[in-house]
């Protein structure tokens, strides 16, 4: 399992995390670039079924960045995205599916430094789990 | 106000003519009961303004050809020029309370009429048994007098409703209709258990007024764990079926993805899903990149995405009607599915569907001060 690459979809919102990934890059922070980043104006704006279909897809893990509890720029996506953030960990536990690959984390803008941690974390996790069980399941 | 309805008749008359008051003396201005279909074979909800059609009235016979909650919303959602009673068992009452939250059914102008479920059959198994000569009145009231449920022999209730274990209005964190009426635990042949919430309606119906029965208390506590027990069971043997990726394909494996499940579903309400959309209609050379990465990719495409999607949008209001279960061609158990995992999901907001129209759907709200572990390290 030493060879294994991790592939986590991060899914980062406009005003926070993006902009805390892209301090990451302007200061030449090094993290492992496992990560596949989509933009989102809001962690609120993310549907479930992103997260289900990056799952089923086969990612082994699905980072979901927001701004801090109280910091979003649209008031309250952030909590939005929590509440769903929550449904996706219940139903694919139910489903028999590690909730533990779908990690939602507040990184601010000015966090750089987080962000590269966390992903560096995240990948050091998800090695630790091998390769996501729909990686190689052509029947989805 | 809660008291006893004396029996003329039969039972079922009793209850039409009950319904029929409330139509005349205009406490409602139409009524949506099951009727009779002409051929007998079937029950279907119809919105009555004529009490003449009432003789037709079957607010007793065991069959769910469409949860009434979903029609119901179409004779209120845009304005109902007049107040409906609406005749329902208590999975279309507690569908009714999930959907008046999303403005799909307006209650303002509603009298909920709940009756006690003694279980339903499948539309087939129905027809089937009207076509035998059966009848599957009778035998369930004559039960329920000694607190029993049973299906005919060589007949079964649709499987949610062995599992349903809030069959009786306004009982066990269900909102509360504005007359309940009990069957169960009652001498159903001589008198009626009505509950009311307003009083003076309890007048007109010639209600007399009394103390709940010690029987029925019993009767419905007794039923409701018996339910209880083996909606839990099922939850086990999903659970001991699916536990990892190649279990939970298995589960799906014979889904023919014609989205009946989603059509009947009267929480997934919405008018444009992303499931009826070009979305899923991918550039042809995708499907083949998916092909060479995973070695094949099964076609049509993203047949579990449908399934677990469904079930991130609304299991958290699923009501366990089972309308999903009985609309499947290929057998799959899809209210049992999505009963274990909404009831994981419910119990993570402390939300239960039905219990009240002033509560907000999960999805529809947030707190400031929950969830705290989430999104930290």
């Amino acid at each position: 399992m030493t060879d294994f690459e991790p592939r986590i979809v991060a899914f980062l919102c406009n005003w926070c995390t993006y902009t805390a990934s892209d301090l990451a890059g302007t200061s030449r922070i090094q993290y492992p670039p496992n990560v596949r980043i989509i933009r989102l104006m809001c962690s609120g704006q993310l549907d479930p079924i992103y997260v289900a279909k990056a799952v089923l897809e086969g990612a082994d893990g699905v980072l979901i960045g927001g701004c801090h509890p109280g910091d979003c720029h649209y008031q309250s996506g952030n909590y939005k995205a929590r509440r769903r953030v929550a449904i996706i960990h219940q139903v694919l536990e139910q489903l028999g599916f590690d909730p533990d690959r779908v990690w939602l984390r507040w990184i601010s803008a000015s966090e750089g430094q987080y962000f590269a941690d966390t992903v560096t974390e995240m990948v050091a996790a998800l090695k630790e789990k091998g390769p996501s069980p729909f990686r190689r399941q052509w029947s989805v | 106000m809660d008291g006893w309805l004396e029996v003329h008749d039969s039972t079922e008359q009793t209850i039409n003519r009950l319904l029929e008051t409330l139509l005349t003396s205009g406490v409602v201005d139409g009524l949506l009961v099951p009727l009779r279909t002409p051929d007998g074979r079937n029950a279907v909800p119809t919105l009555v303004r004529d009490p003449a059609l009432l003789e037709r009235a079957a607010p007793l016979a065991p069959v769910l050809p469409v949860n009434g909650a979903t029609v119901l919303g179409r004779i209120t959602a845009t304005g109902a020029p007049g107040r409906v009673g609406a005749v329902l068992r208590n999975c279309e009452l507690r569908t009714a309370v999930e959907l008046s939250k999303v403005q799909q059914v307006l209650l303002d102008d509603v009298l909920l009429i709940g009756v006690d479920c003694l279980g339903a059959y499948g539309v087939e198994d129905y027809a089937r048994l009207v076509e035998e000569g059966l009848d599957a009145v009778t035998p369930a009231l004559m039960a329920a007098r000694e607190g029993g449920v049973e299906p005919l022999p060589g007949y079964a209730f649709r499987p949610a409703c062995t599992m349903c274990e809030r069959p009786i209005p306004g009982v066990g964190e269900s909102y509360a209709p504005h007359i309940a009426i009990g069957l169960l635990g009652v001498p159903n042949d001589e008198r009626l258990w009505i509950s009311l919430r307003d009083e003076e309606l309890g007048e007109a119906l010639g209600l007399e007024p009394a103390e709940e029965p010690a029987g029925r208390i019993e009767a419905v506590r007794a039923l409701v764990a018996a339910r209880t027990a083996e909606r839990d069971r099922r939850f086990a043997a999903f659970h001991e079926r699916v536990h990892d990726a190649s279990s939970l394909l298995a589960e799906f494996a014979t889904c023919i993805l014609c989205q009946n499940c989603m059509r009947v579903c009267p929480i997934c309400y919405c008018k444009e899903c992303i499931f009826r959309t070009d979305v899923f209609d991918h550039p042809s050379a995708r499907y083949w990149d998916w092909a060479a990465r995973k070695g094949g990719v099964r076609l049509p495409s993203d047949t579990l995405l449908f399934h677990v999607t469904r079930m991130l949008h609304m299991a958290h209001a699923c009501v366990g009607c089972g309308m999903c279960s009985d609309a499947c061609p290929s057998g799959i158990p899809v209210a049992d599915i999505f009963r274990t995992v909404g009831r994981a999901v419910q119990a993570r907001f402390g939300y239960v569907p039905g219990r009240d129209p002033a509560e907000e759907m999960v999805v529809a709200t947030f707190r400031e001060d929950e969830l705290r572990e989430l999104g930290e390290r």
